[in-house]
């Protein structure tokens, strides 16, 4: 499986996704947004970083590029796509999942570790976990407050396409164990398949041994599958 | 065809918290201001050619609709002028 780790200008965490994901045995390379999907992707990583310098909003530039297009489609035809971050700001943008993040609850860029309830272990992203494992990763934002129409909140949790909440240690999903004041804790969700996710916590900043956690690892397995 | 001055104003739908507002908010009540509330607004003054108001009223909704607004948190309004 090659991966394309799709790189606008502005991103800065692409190279750490392919780490990460080389690490884990994965075949991984960046790919230049302009330049388009290469033929033989298998899997689609959005990456972190501040794309078009966040103008307008966080994502919305770089969400609207042709490529996007080219992602939105490999999805559809269930291509596993993964948005980190930035990534998961210019997938909700893009229509990949539903809702849209936005400003942090304090105002401020966050850049901390916590902890994410594993909400569903029967995805391809969850595969290596428990429901209702708690898994320690970083996050680095100052827009990742999950917002979505109330009645769209209703659809999507019934519809069990919360992927990961954030909670306390123990795995409680309290208001204290939020850092960002997302609705309903919300880290990560699903898009329409299951082969598509987008969270604002960084799984390939805890996947190499020596930068210190390896929990996120399990994410990145989806492409290793 | 004629010159047009579009505005849209983006703003936060009602119940969104607005922590960038919260701050200003707050900075102004620490220089002594007495206020309320405080809500704040992206505004684009677009300056286009349409054959009339209706069609620049149109085209500027367009904008808003395709990339200005979100509407997972935005509500806009456009307000068009003709350009002196």
């Amino acid at each position: 499986m090659t991966v394309a780790v799709v790189q606008f200008g502005g991103s800065n965490c692409d190279r750490d996704a392919v780490r990460a994901l080389t690490h884990l045995g994965v075949d991984a390379e960046r790919v230049w947004h302009a330049d388009g999907l290469p033929d033989d992707t298998d899997g689609i990583v959005v990456p972190g970083g501040f794309s078009y310098g966040d103008y307008l909003r966080a994502g919305a530039m770089a969400a609207r590029q042709p490529i996007m297009a080219e992602v939105r489609a490999a999805a559809e035809s269930g291509t596993p796509v993964l948005g980190v971050c930035n990534g998961a700001q210019i997938g909700c943008e893009a229509g990949l999942t539903d809702g849209a993040f936005t400003t942090n609850r304090s105002a401020r860029f966050q850049c901390e570790h916590v902890h994410l309830r594993v909400e569903r272990a029967d995805t391809p992203w969850t595969a290596a976990y428990d429901e209702g494992d708690v898994i320690e990763v970083p996050i680095a934002h100052g827009e990742g407050r999950f917002e979505i129409r109330e009645d769209r909140l209703e659809t999507l949790e019934a519809d069990d396409r919360v992927l990961f909440r954030y909670c306390d240690a123990d795995g409680a999903v309290t208001d204290e164990a939020n850092p960002n004041g997302s609705t309903a804790n919300v880290a990560g969700v699903l898009g329409a398949r299951e082969t598509v996710a987008v969270m604002m916590p960084h799984p390939e900043r805890a996947t190499l041994p020596d930068v210190g956690g390896t929990d996120g690892q399990g994410v990145l397995r989806a492409f290793a599958e | 065809m004629t010159g047009y001055t579009a505005t849209v104003t983006v703003r936060l739908k009602h119940g969104v918290l607005d922590p960038e507002a919260e701050t200003t908010q707050r900075a102004l009540e620490r220089l002594g201001f007495e206020l309320e509330d405080l809500r704040s607004a992206d505004r684009f003054e677009i300056d286009l050619e349409a054959a009339d108001a209706d069609e620049a009223d149109e085209r500027a909704g367009e904008m808003a609709d395709r990339l200005l607004a979100n509407p997972t948190i935005h509500d806009y309004e456009v307000a068009v002028e003709e350009r002196e």
